[in-house]
C-alpha cells in the first residue's frame, strides 16, 4: 500500500527551517546551564527570521514543530519540560504577533526578540508557580530569569537583525536559498 | 554592529534594563522577610523560619492563639480576643509586619536581614 501526501512548497520549506530550528535546540540542550531555566534559547533566532522573511503562520508552524519534535527526540516529549517550553514557546509566539506590528523603521529584530526571551521566562515562571512550586520562594529567582532573559534575548536579536542585514545586502543570485521567499 | 540596532530597540533594551534592576531592587532586598517571632507577654516563646510551613499555639492568659505559616508568609489564625484585631489583619509577608493580640498578650512579629526601624524620631 502506498499513501501519498501532497506537499507544497511552503511545507517543504517550514520543515526545513523547523529541522534547522530542532538542531539548535539540540545543540542547545547540550550546553551545560548553571540554573535550569537558564539557556541561550538559540532556536528563537530561526522563529524570528521566519516571522521577518515569511510571516506569522510560517512562525507559529517552525515554532510549534521545533517543540513537539525537539521534545520527541530528547525524550521529554509531555514531561514537565516539554510543557514549560510549549508554554513559554505559545506565549511567545502571541507577543511577536502583537510586537510585529510596531513600526518597522523604529523597531527592529532586538526589540521583537528582547519582547519574545522576556514573554518566554515570565509563562514559565508563571506554569512553574502555578502548577510545579507553589511557593513564592521561585520568586527569588526572578531576577536572575530576568537578567538572562535581557542578555540572551538582546544577543540573539542582534543575530538575527545581522543574517537580515546580510540575506538582503547579497544579490538574489547568490542568496541563501532557505532564506528566499 | 550599531546600525542593526534601532531607535526604538534602545528604547526597549532601556525598558528590559529597567524591569531588571527594578526586580533586583524590590525580591532582593533585606525586606522580605525570613523569621516569624512569637512572643508571649513580651517574652519569646519561639522563632520559625518562614520556610517551612507550620503551625505553632501560643498560651496566653485568656486562651490559646493559633499562629499559623504559610508559603513564606505567617497570620494569627485564631485567638480568643474579643475584638479579634490581629487575626483580622491577615498574612504577613514583609519584615517588621506584626500582630498584637492584646487582652491574651501574644504578639506575631515578622523580621529580615535588615533591620527596620519602627519609627522615626528627630
Amino acid at each position: 500500500m502506498q499513501i501519498n501526501i501532497q506537499t507544497t512548497a511552503e511545507d517543504h520549506r517550514i520543515a526545513k527551517l523547523a529541522a534547522f530550528a530542532i538542531g539548535l535546540s539540540l545543540v542547545e540542550a547540550a550546553i551545560p546551564s548553571p540554573l535550569p531555566g537558564i539557556k541561550p534559547g538559540l532556536a528563537n533566532i530561526v522563529t524570528l527570521l521566519v516571522l521577518e522573511r515569511f510571516g506569522l503562520r510560517a512562525a507559529i508552524w517552525v515554532s510549534l514543530l521545533r517543540v513537539v519534535a525537539g521534545s520527541l527526540i530528547l525524550g521529554t516529549f509531555l514531561s514537565p519540560s516539554f510543557i514549560l517550553s510549549f508554554s513559554g514557546a505559545a506565549l511567545s509566539l502571541v507577543m511577536l504577533a502583537l510586537a510585529r506590528h510596531l513600526p518597522k523603521n523604529w523597531f527592529g529584530a532586538v526589540s521583537l526578540s528582547i519582547f519574545a526571551a522576556f514573554t518566554h521566562i515570565a509563562a514559565q515562571m508563571a506554569v512553574v508557580y502555578l502548577w510545579l512550586i507553589p511557593h513564592a520562594g521561585i520568586l527569588y529567582l526572578a531576577p536572575v530569569f530576568a537578567a538572562a532573559a535581557l542578555l540572551f534575548g538582546t544577543v540573539n536579536g542582534l543575530i538575527t537583525a545581522g543574517l537580515l542585514a546580510e540575506n538582503d545586502a547579497t544579490t538574489s543570485s547568490v542568496r541563501p536559498p532557505l532564506l528566499q521567499p | 554592529m550599531l546600525r542593526l540596532i534601532k531607535p526604538g530597540d534602545w528604547l526597549v533594551l532601556l525598558g528590559g534594563m529597567t524591569a531588571t534592576v527594578w526586580l533586583f531592587a524590590t525580591l532582593w532586598q533585606g525586606n522580605a522577610a525570613d523569621k516569624a517571632v512569637i512572643r508571649s507577654g513580651g517574652k519569646v516563646v519561639a522563632e520559625f523560619s518562614l520556610a517551612e510551613n507550620r503551625i505553632f499555639t501560643a498560651q496566653g492568659p485568656l486562651g490559646t492563639s493559633r499562629i499559623e505559616i504559610h508559603n513564606h508568609r505567617a497570620r494569627v489564625a485564631a485567638d480568643p480576643s474579643p475584638r479579634q484585631y490581629c487575626v483580622k489583619q491577615g498574612w504577613l509577608a514583609k519584615a517588621g509586619e506584626a500582630a498584637l493580640c492584646l487582652p491574651n498578650q501574644i504578639s506575631l512579629e515578622l523580621t529580615g536581614a535588615k533591620k527596620l526601624y519602627d519609627s522615626l524620631s528627630y
